[in-house]
């Protein structure tokens, strides 16, 4: 990999639904590294882009390339083996199990042990890892209990935690913070990076929060109608009246 | 549950099963010889249901583990069980091997029914092709051999012989079930979504998971074949995968334990009910299915585990008091 490959690239990658345009030329370039933050109306494609990006939709037309690979029409598992992990707005956990088991259900996939049945799932080092890992998040005092029992922030962060377990190189985060009480979304946010900045993972997050936009993303893409209309520094990006009349609906 | 994690029960239920013999009638010895080689077949069922999976066809594999006992009696005169053992599984292997790449795709009402579709050609199959199969006669399947020593069906030594490849699948379906397979088999249940985005082909968990359940399959079929001793075209029938489901539910399907309680309990109720009504010991069993489902849809090993925590809890309040 050349050193200056990016780790994301899609090139004129369209999609629509029907009549509905999701995704129109999207040129979108992710540099190793960045913290990504995506904004953008109901509908404006930021949920499809991320379904484009994991092979859960493949695009009407161009290319997604990962570190330069091109993995168009990949399926997600494919996708995912190859470094890119995701969380899911609405949390996709594993219900009838505990936190814990969860957690070594990743930390097999990303073994690639996934296919093994003959040695036990709990075996020593995944579950030292398991548990180092759900401290980081914050949940390790969960370890043993359903995942049912979390409350909705903790269930987001489980979330974001299985899709860390797996090592991606690039991982996806679809609003990190919805559905969690306003008192609460710092935090989880805090959490989340800095697990992140001990890590070299490089992260794109979908958030409807402007606040957490601006506090957390060093670099943000502004979605319309399935087109990037705006791209750089939050302080700058949020300041245009125009990304304030498209996002918020009203300056 | 972890399954590996109730030696205690599971030390219990051996010493039952290894000394009961002992001081039970002949008649006795084979109904539960009956129930082990039931709940041979009904883990592999009981597997499949942990993953969510429903199958209305596994005779299927019970019937090809038999009449790879039958070819083997007619054509070759093998009766050893240490060849056949392996040649049911591995019949059971390979059939589900090739209906596997089908069923790989599909769930729930249609990895029932296709299972069934399956099972029915079988059954089809052995009707029509009497001059190989014996059609409804079926074949005689004649007095199973053991290092070349005789084992009549009611013996203690096919009762142990039973016992111990019942302790064998026991042990496999554990190490199965504690695998990552065996989770990922637990989680298609609950988040396939999930399973995807972490990299897992979905289909294979489910083809290994079947492989598994076709092999136990072949391995009931071959002891089945030589405790009742004939074998016929309706052990492929959709009533006999019916029954596999029936005591699936009625033991509950959380691992080993419940296939081997239901089978038991479903063989004594088959044997008592037929007695006492012997018009209407379906109904006996439905009945019982209804009130399992109502009550206890976790089945019987659900009540016992029930009833072992209300007694150790009941235990540490007598100690604190």
């Amino acid at each position: 990999m050349a050193e200056n490959t990016p780790i994301l690239q899609t090139v004129d990658v369209n999609h629509s639904f029907g009549m509905v345009v999701a995704a129109d030329n999207l040129n979108v370039t992710i540099d190793s590294g960045e913290m990504i933050g995506i904004v953008g109306a109901n509908g404006s494609g930021k949920t499809t882009f991320l379904n484009l990006i994991t092979g859960y939709i493949t695009p009407n037309s161009g290319r997604v390339l990962l570190m330069g690979q091109d993995i168009t029409g990949l399926p997600p598992r494919s996708v995912t083996k190859l470094g890119v992990a995701r969380s899911f707005q609405i949390p996709q956990l594993y219900t009838s199990m505990t936190v814990l088991e969860g957690m070594l259900l990743s930390l097999a996939a990303a073994a690639g042990e996934a296919g093994s049945f003959w040695e036990p799932i709990h075996r020593g080092t995944w579950k030292s890892e398991g548990l180092a890992t759900l401290e980081s998040f914050g949940l390790d005092a969960y370890a043993d209990r359903n995942v049912g029992e979390l409350p909705e922030g903790s269930r987001k962060l489980l979330d974001i935690a299985l899709s860390f377990a797996l090592k991606p190189k690039l991982l996806l985060m679809d609003e990190p913070t919805s559905g969690v009480s306003v008192e609460d979304k710092f935090q989880v946010m805090d959490t989340l990076v800095k697990v992140l900045q001990q890590s070299d993972i490089t992260a794109i997050f979908v958030e409807h929060d402007m606040e957490v936009i601006e506090r957390y993303s060093e670099r943000v893409l502004v979605f319309g109608t399935g087109r990037v209309i705006a791209d750089g520094a939050p302080e700058q990006v949020l300041a245009s009246p125009e990304v304030k009349e498209t996002v918020l609906g009203h300056v | 549950m972890n399954l590996l994690t109730f030696p205690r029960a599971a030390l219990v239920a051996s010493a039952l099963l290894v000394l009961t013999p002992l001081f039970v009638p002949g008649w006795i010895i084979f109904i539960i010889t009956k129930a082990l080689f039931l709940s041979i077949a009904v883990m592999g069922v009981a597997v499949l249901l942990r993953g969510g999976l429903l199958t209305f066809g596994h005779a299927l594999y019970y019937a090809t583990g038999a009449y790879a006992v039958g070819f083997s009696v007619k054509w070759l005169g093998i009766h050893e069980l240490l060849l056949l053992i392996p040649l049911g599984a591995l019949a059971g292997l390979a059939m589900a091997a090739l209906v596997g790449l089908i069923m790989a795709r599909y769930r729930e009402v249609f990895f029932a029914m296709l299972n069934l579709a399956f099972s029915m050609m079988l059954f089809g199959a052995l009707l029509k092709f009497y001059n190989i199969t014996g059609g409804s006669d079926g074949l005689t399947i004649g007095t199973a051999t053991l290092f070349g020593a005789e084992l009549e069906p009611d013996s203690f030594g096919f009762y142990y012989f039973s016992l111990a490849i019942v302790g064998i699948v026991s042990f496999v379906v554990c190490r199965f079930m504690a695998s990552p397979l065996g989770y990922f088999l637990r989680a298609l249940h609950d988040n396939e979504i999930r399973m995807e985005y972490s990299g897992v082909a979905v289909r294979q968990v489910v083809y290994k998971t079947y492989l598994l359940a076709g092999t136990l399959g072949g391995v009931s079929g071959v002891l089945a074949a030589f405790a009742i001793g004939h074998i016929v075209p309706e052990d492929a029938f959709w009533i006999q995968s019916g029954e596999f489901v029936f005591v699936a539910l009625l033991g509950g399907f959380g691992g080993v334990p419940g296939p081997l309680m239901g089978a038991l309990v479903f063989e004594f109720i088959q044997t008592y009910a037929s007695k006492y009504f012997p018009l209407a010991w379906q109904m006996t069993l439905g009945i019982i299915m209804l009130v399992v489902i109502l009550f206890q849809p976790g089945g019987l090993w659900a009540i016992y585990k029930k009833v072992e925590q209300r007694l150790g809890r009941k235990g540490k309040g007598d100690e604190d008091g």
